[in-house]
């Protein structure tokens, strides 16, 4: 199937190299660590340097004991709670308009004349220049973040799931007629599968950029408590440590998102049913 | 002569669409359930924008904004094209390159800001740096998916052909692998322009279209703000209908590897 079809079934990249055969684990966990030694070594020795001032380019062991303490007093979790209940309630919204809006697109070429201005005017404004506005209509506070969060990451499920719909190979459905089936069968066994590998990437790339627009609401609204708000706040102190730890917490919360839901969601659909390796 | 009634079809429809969505925000706004000054009328709106093209401010403040994100897009598919071709070519570069970009990627691009802030300070180094962080990653990952998703049996065909590296890599992995370069590009463009806008404000530099709408929230001028909005979109627009339509009218739908849906 997928010498048929290999620009239609889109490669997500994954985290991680792919393991390559007759390899062994160790093996393979080396080869991932080496490139960041490699990072985290250039990084201390430019820390231990003293170029810069330590305030500033702090080494590695100043950002783990940040991380550390902050994890100790309890502040860091908290900080992580909320930012991750603001994403998933922004994300489930997104997720359920997007892949609903993206398939009528990609079925009727009405829907897709009069959605498509529409979506193309909102999509290139940035989430961000919404967010005064929001912050005057809907205030200071979580209704402005989460709905900042769900109306700028359904832009890409739209586009993703629309452009899947549309990449399905017209041979394909023509041949699933032609053996009889109708429309429901057509979207279940059909459309469904071959458009999941792009809705897929599209939900994925929504859910980093609701990540990505929360981290940078919460550093305007001001809210109490998130992630966002600890690494803006830490610069007036210039603890650039704190902000260093917070800016890893990110990242490692962005990344098990996408090891522990994308991938196994991936894995039980797309791949199970052959449309990528 | 079916292709442009059917095009003539969907300008029609989109301009109906428009004009809808107009009227039902001009019926909302003149209803008087919300304060004037935090939903301003079209006409408002209009005469506002109007005011700032002419007096020139707005498009200095776009010209800012365009020359970082131009700058900082373009740094970026500089590194991001052939560093992922390499990738998608050769298994060390991936090997070494991919964690890290898996490591890195998911990160917001804004999370930078208030570190970059005090490495670099106010300025057009910080917007540009983290205009070049958020469009680098879609820009490499969908080359290198693109590359490694060009098939196989091309290669060896173009291969038992007789086509050498050169022909190899101009006339069967680029074009293979163009539908994800392009999505890539469109991708790092409208993430490019998400990170000005919040670096603008974050930044606060006096100039650029994202400080004007945080600064405007201040003093409540929403019509400064919808104003400003309304050049963002202009712009955004312009660019995703525009460029990246046309680029992708005169590759990857030539080579035939994308319809446009029918019915």
């Amino acid at each position: 199937m997928t010498n048929f079809a290999p620009a239609a079934s889109a490669h997500v990249p994954t985290a991680g190299t792919p393991v390559q055969r007759g390899e062994s684990r160790w093996r393979v966990m080396g080869r991932t660590a080496l490139p960041f030694l490699v990072v985290a070594l250039a990084w201390e020795a430019t820390a231990h340097a003293g170029i810069f001032p330590r305030k500033l380019f702090p080494p590695l062991e100043d950002v783990a004991g940040a991380l550390l303490r902050l994890t100790a007093t309890g502040v860091l979790p908290h900080h992580v709670l909320d930012t991750f209940v603001r994403l998933l309630a922004g994300f489930a919204l997104a997720a359920a308009a997007g892949v609903a809006i993206g398939f009528a697109m990609g079925r009727s070429r009405r829907a897709e004349d009069v959605v498509l201005p529409l979506i193309s005017i909102g999509a290139p404004i940035p989430g961000l220049a919404y967010a005064p506005l929001f912050l005057l209509w809907f205030g200071l506070g979580n209704v402005t973040a989460v709905l900042l969060v769900a109306v700028v990451s359904a832009f890409p499920i739209v586009f993703n799931t629309w452009a899947g719909v549309k990449a399905v190979k017209e041979i394909w459905l023509r041949s699933a007629q032609a053996m009889g089936a109708d429309d429901r069968r057509l979207l279940h066994h059909v459309i469904l599968p071959g458009a999941l590998p792009y809705m897929l990437t599209g939900l994925r790339l929504g859910l980093a950029q609701a990540w990505r627009i929360l981290v940078g609401v919460e550093m305007l609204a001001a809210v109490p408590w998130g992630l966002g708000w600890m690494i803006f706040g830490a610069r007036e102190f210039l603890n650039t440590d704190v902000m260093l730890a917070g800016v890893a917490v990110i990242g490692a919360m962005g990344l098990a998102l996408e090891k522990l839901v994308f991938q196994r969601l991936e894995r039980y659909t797309v791949v199970r049913w052959g449309m990528m390796s | 002569m079916k292709a442009t009634m059917e095009r003539a079809t969907s300008a029609y429809r989109a301009g109906v669409t428009l004009l809808l969505a107009a009227a039902c925000y001009e019926a909302v706004a003149r209803s008087g359930v919300f304060p004037a000054a935090l939903l301003p009328t079209l006409p408002k709106i209009a005469s506002t924008l109007w005011a700032l093209l002419l007096d020139g401010t707005m498009l200095e403040h776009a010209g800012f904004t365009m020359y970082r994100v131009l700058f900082g897009l373009a740094l970026a598919v500089g590194v991001a094209l052939p560093l992922g071709i390499l990738m998608g070519r050769f298994r060390a570069v991936e090997n070494f390159c991919l964690p890290l970009a898996s490591a890195l990627m998911p990160i917001p691009s804004l999370a930078w800001v208030p570190v970059f802030l005090l490495w670099f300070g106010l300025g057009n180094m910080v917007a540009i740096l983290i205009v070049f962080y958020a469009a680098l990653f879609p820009m490499l990952l969908n080359t290198w998916s693109g590359v490694r998703a060009v098939n196989p049996l091309w290669l060896r065909a173009a291969g038992a052909m007789g086509a050498n590296e050169r022909a190899l890599f101009w006339k069967v992995i680029i074009p293979g692998a163009s539908p994800f370069i392009i999505t890539g590009f469109r991708q790092a463009f409208l993430r490019a322009w998400i990170a000005v806008v919040g670096a603008e404000m974050l930044a606060a530099s006096d100039w650029g279209l994202g400080w004007v709408i945080f600064d405007a929230k201040e003093f409540l001028n929403a019509d400064i703000m919808l104003a400003a909005l309304a050049v963002i979109g202009a712009i955004g627009f312009v660019f995703e209908r525009l460029v990246f339509g046309s680029l992708e009218r005169a590759t990857v739908m030539r080579w035939g590897m994308v319809r446009t849906a029918k019915g």
